[in-house]
């Protein structure tokens, strides 16, 4: 039996190595879309030199709020400020898609800001029955005043509540500063009360490998999960192999032979497992060696090689469990191969691959949590970015396992049902 | 006289069709026999055999292979038979010796009995200057050939060929069947089917006419010939057993 196996695993082998289209999907196309991915994502987080976007500012202030919001968005490295623009032909332009948005200071901002908070402070100042010299000069509040904002109605909701927040955040603190200020005037005392501004803050703790801290970046994230959309895209090559088998009459010669069938399907998980191992491997050593020479962080794998083989193992008999039931299903290269990248892509999007799962519908989270791509890349994510070992990631490794068997036993069910004509 | 296919009131109706492919066929082989089915196109002759070799089952009726019963000892009759389909069946990027060391591992075969078995095969075939090529450079005739041995390499007491000759040169054809010659002489029972009714009755010790699923006659070429009136070869037999009726299969 163990000779039977082996010439198995020797033709799958053999079949693989002069199929080069094969050789190109399983291991050049995932790693195209792990640098192409991961180069897209980290710079949407950085401000690398020379990838400013241009956006149309009108300052009809020009005064200290103004200069201020300017500073803060040069500051940021991440806008290029266009000014010859009115309010009027900024909205075309943006409206019209020549730029992302346009930020449009009203006239008399400052003015009119120092009003309010004048007014608000005189009044919280006199309440306390406190009678400085500048309470004896009524002071009225007036109308709040709007930036106003235009975005180019294509432009990604991310980005545009990202930019709305900043600024928002920079206008707060504009505000807070100027409301300091008053209460000092008001006061007339001469301790600097914007010593303490930040109260509170926050500091983000996280997880410890040893005397390491682990800091999740782009690459902690994406090489796990990509190198399981790579290890599950073997279900098409290895679909469109059992189809192949069918036209070319070699399935009969397998079928009608002595050998069982287990044994054939066991020859096609030893070499497309070998497969997934390279393949994650391959991922690794671009996230380890090629991303710090692209100016990406390195993947950080120190003491956690051993786990991560582990779960590709069981992601990889997972995905190969699939694609030997898509290949037994179908009868043309025509079914398994579309049928076969699109289940993937699907899975790969229901499983997190994509949209984190906690973003996701109430629904959609609820689907997740039965997609094998969804096990594997908690699993990677527990190791890489917690910390855990294999005791943790147990119940997904079970799932995944139990995956693999469910998934043979409808085909080998489904392959006796059909030869059963 | 030993019967090693003993075949009795055979049945085979596949889904969604009215009439019987096999219909009521019952027939006794002998161990030592080329055994020709010959019929026209749909006759059931394909069926019958895909019967016999365990890839469909019959929807009623039973059949022995060397006593053995497919209900019982399937992986022991898988053991002892031998079947060559019409199609070529071989991976075609793979080389002639690779499908070979595949398909006969298939069979128990392996090591050093299996690389002399292929060697033996290859040289009487006259393969073995391409033991190396690749399939998909082989002409029609070479992948006939390569095709028959990867069938034949485990010695099968009953071998099954389904137009084993078609498509091929004169050469090709001479040593396919000397080689089948070969088989039989050592001790194959062959069950061969095939349209050239002049290679049947040159080839074949014994012949069933097929028809519409049921036997029309059984019996050794010389004897069919004498059986009916004013025949003087085998082709006449056929005619006037099946008709000059065109039987265009969709």
């Amino acid at each position: 039996m163990l000779y039977k196996l082996w010439r198995s695993f020797i033709k799958e082998i053999q079949l693989l190595k002069r199929d080069s289209g094969g050789i190109v999907i399983i291991f050049l196309m995932p790693l195209l879309l792990i640098i192409t991915i991961t180069l897209i994502q980290d710079s949407t987080f950085k401000n690398l030199e020379g990838s400013k976007i241009p956006i149309i500012f009108i300052d009809n202030d020009k005064s200290e709020v103004s200069k201020v919001i300017t500073q803060e968005l040069k500051d940021s490295k991440t806008f290029e400020l266009v000014t010859d623009y009115n309010e009027k032909s900024a909205q075309e332009a943006v409206f019209g898609g020549d730029y992302q948005m346009a930020i449009v200071i009203p006239e008399n901002l400052t003015k009119d800001l120092n009003s309010n908070i004048d007014s608000k402070v005189q009044t919280v100042v006199s309440s306390f029955g406190l009678d400085t010299d500048s309470v004896s000069k009524k002071i009225t509040a007036v109308k709040t005043k709007d930036i106003h904002l235009y975005f180019d109605p294509a432009t990604n909701m991310g980005f545009k509540n990202s930019v709305m927040n900043a600024i928002n955040k920079m206008v707060f603190e504009i505000e807070n500063k100027k409301i300091y200020k008053a209460f000092q005037d008001q006061l007339g005392t001469t301790e600097n009360l914007e010593e303490n501004k930040n109260l509170i803050s926050f500091k983000e703790i996280i997880p410890k490998n040893g005397k390491l801290d682990v800091i999740p970046n782009s690459v902690q994230h994406n090489v796990p999960a990509w190198a399981l959309f790579a290890i599950f895209f073997i279900v098409v090559p290895l679909s469109i192999n059992l189809v192949k088998e069918k036209s070319q009459g070699t399935s009969v010669r397998i079928r009608i032979s002595p050998t069982p069938y287990f044994i054939h399907i066991l020859g096609k998980t030893f070499t497309y497992l070998i497969i997934c191992v390279i393949q994650f491997l391959l991922m690794v050593a671009v996230g380890i060696w090629l991303f710090p020479m692209m100016d990406l962080p390195q993947f950080d794998v120190s003491g956690k090689m051993f786990h991560l083989l582990i779960v590709t193992l069981f992601a990889g008999l997972a995905a190969i469990g699939f694609g030997i039931l898509i290949g037994t299903m179908s009868n043309t290269q025509e079914q398994s191969a579309p049928f076969g990248a699109t289940s993937v892509v699907v899975l790969a999007a229901v499983g997190g691959i994509w949209v984190p799962v906690f973003l996701m519908p109430e629904f959609m989270q609820k689907i997740a949590a039965f997609s094998p791509m969804n096990w594997g890349l908690n699993a990677y994510y527990d190791i890489i970015l917690r910390n855990s070992g294999i005791g943790n990631i147990a119940k997904e490794l079970a799932f995944l396992f139990l995956f693999y068997i469910a998934m043979i036993a409808i085909s080998l069910f489904y392959e006796r049902k059909q030869n059963a004509v | 006289m030993e019967n090693i296919i003993e075949i009795q009131n055979i049945y085979k109706k596949y889904k969604n069709s009215e009439d019987f492919s096999v219909n009521d066929i019952s027939l006794n082989i002998d161990k030592n026999e080329i055994y020709g089915i010959l019929g026209p196109n749909g006759a059931g002759k394909t069926t019958l055999i895909s019967m016999l070799s365990g890839l469909i089952k019959p929807t009623s009726g039973s059949f022995t292979i060397n006593g053995l019963s497919p209900k019982k000892d399937n992986s022991k009759i898988k053991q002892i038979i031998g079947v060559v389909p019409q199609e070529y069946a071989l991976y075609p990027t793979l080389t002639a010796k690779e499908n070979l060391l595949f398909f006969g591992s298939l069979y128990g075969l392996k090591h050093k009995n299996l690389h002399k078995k292929i060697d033996e095969a290859l040289e009487l075939m006259g393969l073995t200057k391409f033991a190396n090529k690749k399939i998909d450079q082989f002409s029609g005739g070479m992948k006939r050939r390569c095709n028959l041995i990867a069938g034949t390499l485990h010695n099968p007491k009953v071998l099954f060929l389904d137009e084993p000759t078609v498509g091929v040169d004169v050469q090709s054809k001479k040593a396919i069947i000397d080689y089948l010659l070969d088989l039989n002489k050592k001790g194959t029972c062959i069950i061969y089917t095939s349209h050239h009714l002049s290679e049947a009755e040159e080839f074949c010790t014994k012949i069933a006419i097929i028809d519409h699923g049921k036997i029309h006659a059984t019996g050794t070429p010389q004897e069919l010939v004498d059986r009916v009136a004013n025949a003087e070869n085998l082709e006449d037999v056929f005619i006037s057993l099946t008709g000059k009726e065109l039987r265009d299969v969709v």
